[in-house]
């Protein structure tokens, strides 16, 4: 059975946002037509998830036709229970994006709302395709609305940082371009995923082929030490950049571990585990008290991310179903918080234009129900039981107790960590004494804000008491991928 | 003496001849019309263009035909360059008019000598002879070499003009001198005789060897590579925009078909011996051509250091074609190369379109700066000019991904890693240059708040050649196979 609901979800964006950039200076249009989009956008995944036969491990909704015959590229798409999960929230988190910047955007809005829908049919095509030019093109392809998201309704220091994420990201999936090329060879003339995942390799390529992957993905993560274009950017983007970025591209390079380094070198991936998680414990360890001594907000929640990333690919890396699974729901639940916590902070932004810890202190007193969804994503963040948080980091630190204990006490001080800053920071912005006359004068957040915050807070908590729909759709593929994955292909 | 002249068949050569012929009745009419009817000339110039392609395309046929002797050579590689000569001269033709006119540089000189040009660059394309070659070469550099003159009163034209014209004639001097010896090695000017002498092992190889060298050197001058590249950044920032845009564009598929000519077809046999050269060519003028990219706050200096890293990305494809004398890559590789250069030549014609339509009369658009706040201005030429840009960077979904991606892949096949390796990491130093365009196009605030100002038929050319970017991006299949098809017959 053949369905379009994969090329709905990539295209259905992409070209409603030629709609949007066709309502030019018209802003009210610009923002209604945007609005539409993404739900049109949203509302054809969920046919993927509705229509999602859990028992199967392979690919699902499957389209498959040549696109490039002379290097015999195909245009060939497919879900799993790993990449479906990220359609679904990638486009829920645009509508949401599309909300937030209703009435903060001013300058240019027609753009600013065609630049988030390209990018999130884009990344729809990430987590869809099964072969790796047309994976590639998107991978990449999604850096050029990003660029122009910072760089023009960015901060001050936004040229900066846009030119940072870029170069950083291309050198990283210009290497992979060579790896792809080199498996198309050595596959006899092919680009096809699933192919790759059958191909015999030997181990001094594999190695090497890793490498190459680890360098695209750990980029895109971000890992420790090629983190520090993630600060810079999500300090400069406006904070819908900021909600996708953290939301979806940080799962990028998750999600490429999973489709491309395991199964393709699975040999290379054990060998390289140790370096793996060393990698990630330093990113959940060091970063973590980095992010401890931020005196900007934004800064501190871009720090948490890596940290929690980290945590990604620290259960990627023990080779188990806990620790796999507990790294996919970790993804799923960070995309929710991150994405909240970014909202919360540009909610206060918007209103004091600092995203100074210092400038803050009292908020509770003039922005109660403010305080209390901020409250609700900040337990969040810190992995607190009954929210979504608590669920992958729990499970992963799970599956590494399972690995190695040792590697399991050193993962599981991120929950520590994590309500330090996370906690910290809570109390110096909200709690304590109003601070200044500006924070005396704060309004209370207004029906739009309450809107997107109240969606989230929902999914947070059905996430954090109920996971079970959640795991339910990844249990067969990732058995399936262990089991790819434990056997050697040497 | 009189009996063994026979006629040559000249059907293969019909569209030079139907140029030529043109070219003369335009030179004629021309003399008659006023600077008011100079239209006239612009509009006989596109329908000579037009007539030629029809020609072309009526006489393709597939077969390779030798004529003149075997001087002249018609095969579907020659119809195929040819037709994208005629596309790229017609897109140039028509950017330009306007910019000459308010230039008052709108002489009937500046048409013929494109049409001349033309004719040089056919001749190129077609020839099987070193003769053939030179004669093609000749008739086109002395063609550039004036119009880079064209606008006498300007200091740096003429500068620049002198200084093509001086080291031009240089690489001409190369040329021949590296033709004499190949002839002295083969005892034959004719690319089939000399294929065939070293295929016998009967040349002297010392002396091949030396004319080998000589022949890279002049074909590297006109591709305007590392270390052959002096010329480059002078001339395309001297001349007048619309002579740069003529020097950057259709004069890179000539070179293309020089190559293939004279190392393809006559020099195949010493493919070990010329990739050597090409790779620290092309390597060079990758590093070289990025780098000095980066320095440049003229737009023309910077697109032309940009066209020296792009000259060396398509050898990369041509120097990937024999591995351990294999000939097996030989297709793909020289077919990756080919739809490289043709890919440049569309990026190339759009990002110096981009450049006249922002010129107006007293203005001339030529530093970065000139395109600040283009978004402010005009968000649909802004959205051409970051098509151009990324497309030149190498970032999908645009053409200039796919060619960056077959030739890496004939690279890689040839097993030549660490050059890929290179070459994506000064992509990467690359990709800077060109973002910095775009961010002066978005992220900056107008300094110019003219209106942009330019005639319908530029708006609507510069719309087709920056959608044709995007598009050729979504769909390059076409025209990678028509590359390997028409090269096909030629290997």
């Amino acid at each position: 059975m053949s369905s379009h609901f994969l090329s709905l979800a990539i295209w259905v964006p992409i070209l409603g946002a030629l709609v949007v950039f066709a309502a030019g200076n018209e802003k009210n249009l610009a923002r209604w037509t945007a609005l539409i989009v993404a739900f049109a956008g949203f509302a054809v995944t969920l046919p993927l998830y509705m229509g999602f036969d859990v028992g199967q491990a392979g690919m699902q909704f499957v389209e498959q036709r040549p696109w490039i015959p002379r290097f015999n590229i195909e245009y060939f798409l497919g879900v799993d229970g790993i990449s479906v999960l990220f359609i679904l929230l990638n486009s829920f988190i645009t509508i949401l994006v599309v909300i937030a910047g209703w009435e903060v955007i001013e300058e240019k809005v027609a753009q600013y709302m065609g630049a988030f829908l390209i990018m999130s049919g884009l990344m729809n095509g990430i987590f869809s395709a099964l072969d790796a030019v047309l994976f590639y093109v998107f991978f990449e392809a999604s850096l050029i609305p990003m660029y122009i998201i910072i760089g023009v309704w960015g901060g001050p220091n936004r040229v900066y940082a846009a030119f940072k994420f870029f170069l950083y990201t291309l050198l990283g999936s210009l290497l992979m371009l060579i790896a792809l090329i080199w498996l198309f060879l050595a596959s006899g003339g092919s680009f096809n995923l699933l192919e790759w995942h059958q191909l015999r390799i030997d181990m001094a390529p594999q190695i090497l082929l890793f490498v190459a992957f680890l360098v695209a993905f750990a980029v895109k993560v971000p890992m420790w030490p090629v983190h520090t274009w993630l600060p810079d950017a999500h300090v400069e983007a406006p904070t819908g950049g900021s909600v996708v970025l953290a939301a979806i591209m940080l799962k990028l390079g998750a999600y490429g571990f999973l489709r491309f380094s395991l199964p393709i070198a699975p040999d290379a991936s054990h060998y390289l585990a140790p370096l793996m998680i060393a990698l990630s414990l330093i990113a959940v360890i060091y970063i973590g008290f980095v992010a401890l001594v931020q005196a900007d907000m934004k800064k501190l929640i871009a720090y948490s991310s890596i940290s929690h990333m980290g945590f990604v690919t620290l259960g990627f890396f023990i080779f188990n179903r806990l620790g796999v699974e507990g790294a996919l729901v970790q993804m799923i639940s960070h995309g929710f918080v991150s994405a909240a916590m970014f909202l919360c902070v540009g909610v206060m932004y918007d209103r004091m234009h600092s995203r100074q810890i210092a400038d803050y202190g009292g908020v509770v007193n003039t922005m109660p129900k403010f305080a209390g969804f901020f409250m609700l994503f900040a337990m969040a963040n810190a992995g607190l039981p009954a929210t979504s948080g608590f669920v992958g980091e729990f499970m992963v630190a799970l599956g590494a107790i399972k690995y190695n204990f040792w590697v399991g006490f050193l993962a599981a001080t991120t929950l520590v960590l994590g309500a330090a800053y996370t906690l910290w920071m809570y109390k110096r912005v909200v709690f304590g004494a109003v601070a200044n006359s500006h924070v005396a004068e704060l309004a209370d957040i207004n029906h739009r804000e309450f809107l997107f915050l109240a969606l989230l807070a929902v999914c947070v908590l059905a996430m954090g008491v109920y996971p079970y729909p959640f795991t339910e759709v990844m249990h067969a593929s990732v058995d399936n991928l262990l089991k790819h994955v434990a056997v050697s292909k040497l | 003496m009189l009996q063994n002249f026979i006629t040559p068949d000249l059907y293969p050569a019909m569209p030079e001849i139907f140029l030529l012929v043109m070219a003369c009745v335009i030179l004629l009419t021309d003399a008659l019309l006023g600077r008011a009817q100079r239209w006239i000339t612009a509009a006989l110039t596109l329908i000579t263009l037009a007539g030629c392609a029809l020609i072309t395309y009526q006489t393709m046929d597939g077969q390779v035909v030798l004529t003149f002797s075997n001087m002249f050579v018609d095969d579907l590689l020659a119809d195929f360059l040819k037709l994208l000569l005629y596309l790229a001269v017609i897109v140039v033709v028509i950017y330009s008019r306007d910019y000459l006119v308010a230039r008052q540089l709108d002489k009937g000189e500046y048409y013929l000598l494109v049409l001349f040009a033309t004719l040089g660059m056919m001749v190129m394309i077609s020839a099987a002879h070193f003769l053939t070659i030179y004669l093609g070469l000749e008739l086109l550099s002395l063609s550039l070499y004036a119009l880079v003159a064209i606008d006498r009163d300007s200091p740096r034209a003429t500068e620049a003009a002198m200084k093509y014209f001086v080291l031009g004639a240089l690489a001409s001097g190369l040329l021949l001198y590296g033709m004499s010896m190949v002839y002295g090695a083969t005892g034959t000017l004719e690319f089939s005789g000399i294929a065939q002498a070293i295929y016998g092992q009967s040349a002297n190889q010392t002396v091949l060897m030396f004319g080998l060298v000589f022949l890279v050197a002049g074909i590297c001058f006109k591709l305007g590579v590392v270390p052959f590249h002096m010329w480059v950044p002078d001339v395309y920032q001297g001349a007048p925009t619309a002579v740069t845009l003529v020097i950057a564009t259709a004069p890179k598929l000539a070179a293309f078909a020089m190559a293939v000519r004279l190392l393809i077809w006559a020099l195949f046999d010493l493919a070990e011996e010329w990739q050597v050269m090409l790779m620290l060519v092309a390597g060079a003028s990758i590093v070289l051509g990025n780098l000095a990219a980066i320095a440049q706050q003229n737009i023309k200096r910077m697109l032309a250091y940009s066209g020296i890293s792009h000259m060396g990305f398509m050898l990369l494809g041509l120097l990937a074609g024999v591995v351990e004398g294999d000939r097996h890559f030989a297709l793909n590789a020289y077919s990756s190369a080919m739809f490289y250069a043709v890919s440049y030549v569309i990026m190339s014609l759009a990002s110096f379109g981009m450049l006249i339509l922002l010129s107006r009369a007293g203005f001339e658009a030529e530093n970065i700066d000139d395109f600040k706040g283009l978004n402010k201005r005009s968000s649909w030429y802004a959205l051409m000019m970051l098509f151009v840009m990324f497309s030149m960077a190498g970032v999908p979904f645009f053409i200039g991904f796919f060619a960056k991606l077959s030739v890496l892949q004939a690279v890689v096949a040839a097993g030549y890693l660490w050059l890929a390796v290179l070459a994506v990491v000064m992509s990467v130093i690359g990709a800077f240059y060109y973002l910095r365009v775009v961010k002066v196009m978005y992220f900056d605030e107008p300094v110019d708040a003219a209106p942009i100002r330019a005639p319908a038929e530029v708006r609507v050319m510069l719309s087709a050649n920056g959608l044709a970017i995007a598009a050729l991006g979504l769909a390059p299949q076409m025209l990678m196979s028509l590359c390997a098809y028409a090269l096909l017959g030629s290997l």
